[in-house]
């Protein structure tokens, strides 16, 4: 996810209309809106769900962070995938996982996914888009393995298996060649991990590892990293020469005399 | 090419529902996009309000979501208090409410459909603008726009169930088949006193027409 501040997370959207209509006055245009960089995606097999994301954090062009963990846990039995400003992913998950626990304690049961759901959109719509974050949420619960994609300006979507992200079109295309309702775990998790796979390799917005998260009734397996796709290379040479490759013909040492000068003390005003 | 988040997310969408006598027959199709991005091609657009009365939407997903949740919480209370199935003119009037009051910040066309009691089969329009209107045929979304003649032609007064089903499919189809904002598969629910049946075309399955 994008590290930097998302633009409209200024309060003052007439002021940047203003700004965009000087700025086309001096005869230029301003960059166009980019999706920040993110593959996520997940999958709902036969006993559970499984949730996989990459690893790069971007800011602008730049990676940020190699291994930024992008699953993020919402309650025992929940977990969420954001894609888009890294800030707002972050804190909107927290916050929700912070009120479902105590929902949780007040209902003594084991929260819902559709609950975290409901609380993710409502709120998200509340800031009509203004909060960039956008989410893959899938869990189990009392009612089975449960799967959502949830979008930034509030709408969701119940599906067995979404993507989200940059990388999202070419993780879906692994998706669609390949899903079928009801997989085994090792080959839902290789689904997973081949889509995540995708998108590293074939959008420059994500890229390092594969995480993984595999949850079912009564087990999570937070898997980070799962695939480490990128592992940064051994260098096979070495441009470091060492002791003793040139040969010392004469050694001299002068030792150099120093004499004090002048030496002062300025104490520090404690008053 | 990448879905942008600031393209909005939406069910540019047929959407269509028609009274027949004991009921309603409603039908959607199943896209929403993302811009040129395809994000569900299996969406369910036809929403359950109440037991017996369902809304279809079209426009921006976030904010037909947020207004069917908002209405169907209204409703629920209502019938609670009511200790009665609540009327269809009282939930298309609360879609109205919320659609009249906030027309500048909402993009949401909705058509209201359902059985109750008092008035049968009914089928109520709430377009962009916050407008109110029965009509026995109703279509609505981008997709609408390329089935007025169809409906308008074959349309006739006094159809059964069964009628109404395929003339729906019927005109679904050839919407889907011109709009290249609709698509997917057909989804379709006639609801009556005795209660809802819900049915999926799949594309492969859909009524075919000419095709040039």
């Amino acid at each position: 996810p994008d590290r930097r501040p998302a633009e409209q997370s200024h309060p003052e959207p007439m002021r940047n209309t203003l700004l965009e209509a000087n700025v086309a006055k001096l005869g230029c245009s301003l960059p166009p809106a980019r999706k920040t960089g993110t593959t996520i995606c997940g999958v709902v097999y036969k006993d559970g769900v499984v949730l996989g994301a990459d690893t790069r954090a971007t800011e602008g062009m730049v990676v940020a962070d190699k291994n930024c963990s992008k699953i993020h846990y919402i309650s025992p039995n929940i977990y969420c995938c954001g894609a888009g400003t890294a800030a707002d992913t972050e804190m909107t998950t927290q916050l929700i996982s912070s009120n479902l626990e105590l929902h949780s304690l007040s209902t003594n049961r084991l929260p819902r996914v559709a609950t975290a759901n409901r609380m993710l959109k409502q709120m998200l719509f509340r800031y009509q888009g203004y909060i960039g974050a956008a989410l893959v949420l899938g869990g189990v619960d009392c009612n089975g393995p449960h799967l959502y994609s949830i979008y930034p300006h509030g709408s969701t979507d119940k599906l067995p298996y979404v993507t989200m992200g940059s990388g999202s079109l070419a993780a879906m295309a692994v998706f669609e060649d390949r899903f079928k309702p009801n997989m085994e775990e090792e080959e839902a998790k290789q689904l997973v991990r081949d889509a995540i796979a995708a998108g590293i390799f074939n959008d420059l917005g994500s890229g390092s590892n594969i995480d993984l998260c595999v949850i079912t009734k009564g087990k999570v397996d937070y898997l980070r990293p799962h695939d480490e796709a990128n592992k940064k290379g051994v260098r096979t040479g070495d441009y470091k020469y060492k002791h003793g490759t040139t040969g010392v013909l004469t050694k001299q040492v002068t030792t150099l005399q120093l004499e004090v000068m002048d030496e002062s003390v300025q104490t520090m005003d404690t008053s | 090419w990448a879905p942008l988040s600031s393209s909005p997310h939406t069910n540019s969408t047929t959407i269509m529902a028609v009274e027949f006598d004991g009921g309603v027959v409603i039908g959607a199709d199943s896209r929403t996009t993302t811009g040129a991005y395809i994000a569900n091609r299996v969406t369910d657009k036809l929403t359950p309000i109440h037991d017996r009365i369902f809304c279809c939407r079209s426009g921006s997903a976030a904010d037909t979501q947020a207004i069917a949740d908002a209405v169907s919480y209204q409703l629920g209370f209502h019938s609670i208090e009511l200790d009665e199935p609540p009327l269809v003119q009282t939930a298309a009037n609360l879609f109205k409410q919320m659609c009249y009051r906030y027309r500048e910040e909402l993009m949401a066309g909705i058509i209201v459909a359902g059985w109750d009691k008092r008035r049968g089969g009914q089928v109520y329009t709430v377009p962009m603008g916050g407008m109110l209107v029965r009509q026995p045929v109703s279509v609505g979304g981008s997709g609408s726009s390329y089935i007025y003649g169809f409906i308008d032609s074959k349309y006739k007064s006094g159809m059964t169930k069964e009628e109404c089903l395929r003339f729906t499919a019927d005109a679904l189809a050839l919407a889907m088949e011109r709009d290249g904002s609709s698509g997917g598969v057909v989804r379709l629910a006639a609801i009556t006193e005795s209660g809802l049946e819900r049915s999926v075309i799949l594309g492969n399955q859909l009524p075919t027409f000419f095709s040039a």
